[in-house]
């Protein structure tokens, strides 16, 4: 029973760091269409702000995440400006783009900071771990679930209950007529891009404590961040909560009852079979496009 | 740079007044008593700059430099300087391949010192066998092998476990919790430590594999909670190790009671799970950092002053390092009208040279004797020797299988 709740707890613990890493993924296409391969290179960029503030400036990541939002927001920024929004009329080739344009990021880091493994302290602050009964919870695993849900019901209320957000959902829904209505898509794309990126930014240094911070991180996060939002239904803000979840919990329970290189096996033949019967996800985009 | 090193081959050629063949040397140079000429002796240095081991393989890299720069400095190999010739495999073995190709007929190396993945050792074999060349591989492997054109620097299972195992269940007790990544070099040493340990009645409560550049252990942490080994044996390699290390730290695991006992960590990886979260656990190595020894101290001394104080060495750039002058010394066995790969082997076997981690030997198999040490992290990063083996400890690259050994005649069965 204790190794089943534990086991839940990593699950949702997984969850929380799937989503974090999603979101903006998810955001970045259903405003844009835009499927940004460069999206683990944001993360990475992240874990790199957080490495480069704890060394000059002495900043812990809990202190500095404003700051690493803002860093990798203007990267993503410059980015939208300078190459993907020459390209929203072809579609594919922004897969392209953003896949080359991750790796001129990898390599400019790799090149400029150097190839090895850095360290980024955790915050002391969260050491230690809760523990009910045979429920032992880590401190930092509890926050990062927390700072999840925080920065999803964040994005909820950016995208329903602010002036951005209507002009961005009167875009996705029709461009065009926007525009008459004084909207300038090109500002509200960049802006998303960069929240988009922003928010890889801060799951980068979140994860700093728990991975190994190399030029190559993003690639591994990168993964799981597209199986999410293909379970979830591309661009869906709740389908992307709800196939976080799903994700972490299921690969928990599948490692548990298997083992981890059997369970990844699992878990990917089960996201087969389900966009095999739901091919747009479980909550499918319902706007015309 | 490659380039570069072209146009530096071209000059040199030009001086010596054969510019005109320069497009084919291999051409117009064969027959001619040709590995050493010009008073240069050219060898291959194949270690990634670049991909997924650039982090462990630029170090390498730096280390063998190192070494040839202070021969060429204290006036070469009876009066000959090296040359080396620097390749970038790119992390990708069929590169590596093709690189070692480039290496061996092209600029004409009697030798080339490379690699650090096994994956790539492996793609070279054919290239240096078929080229009857000398390849020297500074990384400790999962042993099961006995090329004749492979100089072994590193440690085999047997090695680093003979002593390290027996010592762990005398210290902690018998139970271990095997967990490494899914791929043949953990595979290899876990058998290895299932036969010490059934041979000493410890027992193996679970061995697990995870996929390699794994990077979230909740659920493996879990189950060695549900377990309570005595000790967490473990041959994760890289970034797992890293996040690991950091994931079973933050979960409060107390390395008194069950520590991490590891055959790969070294001070490269602890650099970055952060001293803290490594203090108290284990490595077992024939090199530290901390190892205390006039040559050591030599070489980290000479290290930092060309790559920067922040650097550290490790037991594989420590093997990088004194290999090259293993070559040497082998090397000046010979005449220069002698010089080829394979009477550099021959003059190679039985040498023996003080390392920084103490005196070595090289064996009929081509496997080297090294000086297995148990060290123990400490917060600042380095580890701590806390024992060293009494005797120096021969290869045997086929421990684990009965009827096979490596020896000077290669393979044997019996």
């Amino acid at each position: 029973m204790d190794s089943v709740l534990n086991q839940v707890f990593a699950g949702l613990s997984m969850a929380s760091i799937l989503l974090i890493v999603a979101l903006g993924l998810a955001i970045i296409y259903g405003a844009m269409g835009v499927i940004n391969l460069a999206h683990g290179e944001f993360v990475m960029l992240g874990a790199y702000s957080a490495w480069f503030l704890q060394e000059q400036f002495g900043l812990g990541i809990l202190v500095a995440l404003p700051v690493i939002f803002l860093m990798v927001a203007v990267v993503g920024w410059l980015v939208e400006r300078g190459v993907v929004r020459w390209l929203y009329h072809r579609p594919l080739d922004t897969i392209l783009a953003t896949w080359g344009i991750g790796i001129v990021l990898q390599q400019l880091v790799r090149l400029g900071i150097g190839p090895e493994s850095r360290y980024v302290a955790r915050p002391e602050i969260l050491d230690g771990n809760v523990i009910l009964g045979g429920l032992v919870m880590a401190n930092y695993r509890i926050f990062l679930i927390a700072f999840s849900a925080a920065v999803l019901v964040g994005t909820w209320y950016l995208l329903t209950r602010t002036e951005f957000g209507t002009k961005l959902r009167a875009i996705i829904q029709n461009k065009e007529i926007s525009e008459c209505y004084g909207i300038r898509p090109e500002r509200v794309y960049a802006l998303t891009f960069a929240y988009g990126a922003g928010l890889a930014g801060i799951a980068g240094a979140l994860i700093t404590p728990l991975v190994s911070v190399t030029p190559g991180m993003g690639t591994y996060v990168v993964v799981d961040a597209f199986l999410v939002v293909i379970v979830g239904g591309v661009g869906s803000l709740i389908g992307t909560a709800v196939a976080s979840g799903l994700v972490g919990t299921a690969s928990a329970a599948f490692s548990f009852l298997l083992n981890d290189t059997l369970g990844r096996v699992a878990l990917l033949l089960a996201i087969i079979l389900l966009i095999r019967f739901r091919p747009m996800g479980l909550f499918p985009d319902k706007v015309r496009r | 740079m490659k380039r570069r090193s072209f146009l530096k081959g071209f000059t040199i050629a030009g001086a010596a007044g054969v510019a005109g063949v320069t497009g084919f040397p291999g051409i117009w140079t064969r027959g001619n008593s040709a590995y050493a000429a010009n008073g240069e002796i050219p060898v291959g240095v194949l270690f990634s700059l670049t991909g997924a081991v650039a982090v462990v393989e630029s170090t390498l890299r730096d280390a063998c430099m190192l070494a040839i720069e202070e021969i060429n400095a204290s006036g070469g190999v009876n009066g000959m300087t090296l040359r080396p010739y620097q390749e970038d495999p790119a992390s990708d073995p069929a590169t590596f391949a093709d690189r070692a190709r480039r290496l061996v007929i092209r600029d004409k190396c009697v030798s080339i010192f490379g690699s650090y993945t096994s994956a790539s050792r492996q793609a070279v074999l054919p290239v240096v066998e078929g080229r009857d060349n000398l390849y020297w591989y500074p990384t400790l492997y999962e042993g099961r092998e006995c090329s004749r054109n492979v100089m072994y620097g590193g440690a085999v299972p047997n090695q680093q476990q003979q002593e390290f195992v027996p010592w762990l269940k005398e210290k902690f007790g018998g139970r271990f919790y095997l967990i490494g990544n899914n791929y043949v070099y953990p595979r290899e040493e876990n058998n290895v430590c299932k036969i010490i340990l059934s041979q000493i009645g410890g027992e193996a409560v679970n061995e697990e594999y995870v996929p390699l550049g794994h990077s979230d252990f909740s659920s493996v942490i879990n189950r060695i909670r549900a377990a309570e080994p005595d000790v967490i044996f473990c041959t994760l390699v890289g970034d797992s190790d890293v996040a690991f290390a950091r994931q079973l730290h933050a979960a409060g695991f107390d390395p008194e009671k069950m520590p991490v006992a590891s055959l790969t960590r070294s001070e490269v990886e602890v650099k970055a799970i952060g001293g803290d979260a490594a203090a108290g656990h284990f490595s077992s190595a024939p090199y530290f950092m901390g190892h205390k020894s006039a040559e050591n101290e030599k070489f980290i001394e000479a290290y930092q002053r060309k790559y920067g104080t922040d650097q550290v060495t490790h037991f594989v750039s420590e093997a990088a390092y004194f290999q090259v002058y293993q070559f040497k010394a082998a090397v000046e066995k010979l005449a220069a009208s002698d010089i080829s790969p394979v009477n550099i082997r021959n003059a190679a076997v039985g040498l023996s040279m003080v390392a920084p981690q103490g005196e070595i030997l090289i064996d009929g198999n081509l496997h080297t004797h090294l000086w297995p040490k148990i060290g123990q992290w400490q917060s600042d990063g380095q580890a701590k020797v806390i024992m060293e083996s009494k005797q120096r400890i021969a290869p045997e690259p086929y421990w684990a299988y009965e009827g096979q050994a490596c020896t000077e005649n290669g393979l044997v069965r019996s």
